[in-house]
């Protein structure tokens, strides 16, 4: 990876390494961003890309292997290091104070000052406009950030980037919250900013705009460097090998199924200030996904559904009984089970045994009298650990020394053995590794050609529209579209999804 | 569409818990014998041997029946403190709740009650005070260590309320007896027998049903157990009325042992019985413990406070060691762990 050209790079990873614990985030990355460049990090969800976006911004620190900037080591001690540096991060989501104006965002701690100390207003909003100026867009300097669009507030922070001569910009999923203009014009910004001089890492599950935006692609797949290259030339099939490490009938092996009876019924479901007139069929045999951008409230529903939450009004039927708000033990009962969002605080007792995990939500199936039988809790626990192929040392063994993968398969277990009619699943496969994600994908579809209802939240939309029979949207608390299988595309889901009409 | 969560959870809390297995084979063998209840019952038979030689009547069936009965109330009440502790909660308004039912024993009697009516109604009235610490604690999601602080003072006050200053002694023969007496034929007395009972259940129930595993699930991990469909709130409001239920019994039990009804009856048992529980192996973070190591707790504790009567140490000096013990149990586990972290550093 040294011949990379003669000039030098801005800032560069090499031989990077980083763990927590068990995990190992990230082995042996390394990554060049070159001055005038758009250089994409391609990667499945839990591939690596946030901690080396963390790793760049001085959030960790690698356990071995070096950042360089300008072709020196540096060590960041933390983001203001980075900042100082000229590295700048825009998240997804910025957060702006929303009562101060914008330019009073931008200059935020840096204000410019005038007589007797007091803060310059007229040189800041000048200031600001040619900040603006300079990217090619018209935003007034003197109104509060409060209402601006996730797409403005980017600008905004782009902006504040910029004040700071920031010549690394690295752009973490910035156009996953965006409508297709809003991602037109941050696009132009950041070609902009190319011309101008600036390292760009940009980071983005739509591979189309990796294509339109990028000169370079480096790939991570479960933490591992897979290839660094010009993205001229490159296939989207090239890509998607690259970053799954197979092809894609693999990971999502879809049954065709039957859709039966009725299983789950949500009707005018609403809590709020979170969703509003949620209603929706899940036939048995059906696998039908709900997604959606994060914060729509698809989690909401799911854990309204299951009586976590409660409920304002609506109703959830399951196999024909309408079940009473917030009981999870009567929803358990109609034949309902959760897979939750997160595994360690609420699919898992983490300082419990596998077997003890694994027949938490059945204590009732296994008495013996009244008391829990330690045999049948054994045999539980066994039949399910084959059954879905757990790589365990003992059941006696903590949860928590099992790999995230596993952990997950311990939470299906846990629920499968409840015999449910109606399953529903939280980000199944966030941040597990891929191999595990087949297996998972695997199950569910024979879980539904079975006959069980499955409800699945996603926000990996390969695997939504790998899986799904019916895809429904979420927007902002309601269901914004249906979409049949045979029509859902990453465009019709994403423009569902960012309120454009479906 | 964000990563950010998957890959940040394994940096909060990716240590594997505590009892994960080393890289060896010999766990069972050792990591059985360093049980934290293998080594208090171990310590047990040490103080117990420590007394038998420093002090001669120590060994003696009557000092023990007596050391025995005068655990008793202790020994009760830690019964359902530990189901409490390992569902990650407290009820320090235990002795209060003693006091209170001493109270209103006196106060019945002195005004002409039968004992067969005065006991179920003080036991009702145990009952009820656990009940208002379970709604604090349930309905209103406050945390156990400050509704109990605060009816702790409360149920003490109402206590002095009912009784004043005054002490009511002078109880009918028969039922005094039934608090000191042995069981015919052992050197037993009664309020033991009953509490070998209620360990025994007590026991079955923490390890052996639906109910116990939960409340390991409940300390463990709250919100894990309520998506398993537990009915977290339901089993800590039983554990309160539970808890003071017993607070209650133990006080009439007190009362006729004594035979002195007064408010400040049993002030600052609480902290022998958490004392106990904690030194039992129960952690105070909730989710660990065996009601075995409990007893045995219970036993040290009682042992240590009749070995340290019998040398005439006052009973400043006593609070000071049911002190110091507490604190030690609860450092003791953490050292340990901290121990076996660094020893288990340098193994791949």
């Amino acid at each position: 990876m040294g011949e990379t050209g003669p000039e030098q790079p801005t800032l560069a990873l090499s031989h990077v390494s980083k763990a927590f614990g068990a995990v190992r985030a990230l082995r042996d990355v390394s990554l060049e961003l070159f001055a005038g460049e758009a250089h994409a990090l391609a990667g499945e969800n839990g591939a690596g890309k946030s901690t080396l976006v963390k790793t760049l911004a001085g959030v960790h620190r690698p356990d071995s292997g070096q950042v360089l900037l300008d072709g020196e080591p540096v060590v960041f001690h933390g983001p203001a290091d980075a900042q100082q540096a000229g590295v700048a991060v825009i998240y997804q989501e910025p957060t702006l104070f929303p009562d101060l104006s914008v330019a009073e965002n931008i200059f935020m701690g840096r204000q410019p000052r005038g007589g007797l100390g007091r803060i310059d207003r007229r040189t800041m909003n000048a200031e600001a406009d040619k900040l603006f100026e300079r990217l090619g867009v018209g935003l007034d300097p003197q109104r509060p950030a409060r209402g601006l669009s996730i797409a403005d507030q980017q600008l905004v922070e782009i902006a504040k980037a910029l004040s700071r001569n920031a010549r690394v910009l690295i752009m973490d999923e910035p156009t996953a919250a965006l409508s297709g203009n809003e991602v037109a014009r941050l696009f132009n910004v950041v070609k902009a900013l190319r011309e101008q001089g600036c390292a760009v890492l940009f980071i983005s599950h739509r591979l189309d705009e990796i294509f339109e935006l990028c000169q370079r692609v480096t790939t991570l797949r479960d933490g591992a460097w897979i290839a660094a290259e010009p993205v001229e030339g490159l296939t989207h099939e090239d890509l998607i090998r690259r970053m799954v490490g197979r092809d894609l009938d693999a990971l999502y092996p879809k049954q065709e199924t039957v859709a039966g009876e009725v299983a789950l019924k949500v009707d005018r479901l609403t809590r709020e200030g979170v969703f509003a007139d949620v209603s929706f069929e899940v036939r048995r045999g059906e696998i039908v996904a709900l997604a959606g951008l994060v914060g729509a409230g698809r989690s909401e529903v799911a854990r309204a559904i299951f009586g976590i939450d409660r409920f304002d009004a609506g109703s959830v039927t399951v196999g024909g009984t309408r079940l009473p708000a917030a009981s999870p033990t009567a929803a358990m009962a109609a034949g309902l089970a959760l897979v939750p969002e997160d595994r360690r605080q609420q699919g898992l007792v983490m300082e419990l045994s596998i077997e003890r995990n694994i027949g938490l939500a059945g204590l009732r199936d296994l008495r013996k009298g009244p008391l829990i039988s330690r045999a049948a809790e054994r045999d539980r626990a066994r039949d399910w650990a084959v059954r879905l192929q757990l790589k365990f040392g003992r059941l006696t063994d903590g949860v928590g020394v099992l790999s995230g993968g596993n952990q997950q398969k311990v939470v299906l277990a846990k629920w499968l053995a409840t015999g449910p009619s109606v399953l529903i699943v939280d980000e199944p496969t966030r941040g597990i590794d891929v191999g595990t994600k087949a297996e998972v994908h695997r199950l569910l579809s024979e879980l539904a050609a079975q006959g069980i209802a499955v409800l699945m939240i996603s926000s990996d939309l390969p695997e939504v529209l790998g899986m799904a029979d019916r895809v429904l949207v979420m927007h902002e608390g309601r269901i914004a579209a249906e979409i049949p299988r045979a029509d859902a595309t990453e465009e019709s889901v994403m423009s569902a999804a960012t309120g454009r009409a479906a | 569409m964000s990563e950010t969560t998957s890959e940040a959870a394994p940096a909060q809390k990716a240590s594997p818990g505590p009892d994960a297995p080393g890289p060896g084979t010999s766990r069972r063998g050792v990591g059985h014998l360093l049980r934290w209840d293998v080594l208090v019952t171990a310590l047990l038979l040490v103080v117990f041997l420590g007394g038998s030689l420093t002090s001669p009547s120590f060994a003696s069936a009557g000092n023990l029946s007596f050391a025995l009965g005068d655990l008793g109330e202790i020994a009760l009440i830690a019964l359902a403190m530990t189901m409490l502790v390992v569902a990650a909660e407290v009820d320090l308004s235990v002795a209060s709740v003693l006091g209170l039912s001493s109270a209103l024993v006196g106060s019945l009697w002195d005004a002409g009650w039968s004992i067969e009516t005065i006991i179920p109604l003080v036991i009702v009235v145990g009952a009820v005070c656990g009940l208002v610490n379970g709604l604090l604690v349930t309905r209103l999601g406050l945390p156990s260590l400050a509704v109990t602080i605060g009816t702790m003072a409360l149920y003490r006050g109402l206590a002095y309320v009912v009784l004043g200053d005054r002490a009511i002694a002078e109880f009918p023969q028969q039922y005094a007896s039934l608090a000191v007496d042995d069981v015919p034929g052992t050197p037993i007395p009664y309020p033991v027998a009953l509490f070998v009972v209620l360990a025994v259940v007590t026991a079955i129930v923490l390890h052996s049903t639906g109910f116990g595993r939960s409340l390991f699930a409940i300390g463990s991990q709250e919100e894990a157990a309520f998506f398993a469909g537990i009915r977290v709130k339901r089993i800590k409001l039983v554990l309160f009325v539970l808890s003071g239920t017993i607070a209650a019994f133990a006080g009439v039990i007190f009362t006729l042992r004594y035979g002195s009804a007064r408010a400040d009856n049993g002030v600052g048992i609480e902290l022998a019985v958490i004392a106990a529980v904690l030194i039992g192996g129960v952690d105070f973070d909730g989710g660990k413990g065996t009601l075995g190591g409990v007893i045995a707790g219970v036993l040290l504790i009682g042992l240590l406070r009749n070995l340290l009567m019998l040398n005439d140490v006052t009973t400043e000096i006593q609070s000071v060691v049911t002190g110091l013990l507490l604190i030690v149990s609860v450092l003791t586990p953490r050292l340990a762990a901290v121990i076996r972290q660094r020893r288990r550093l340098p193994a791949p």
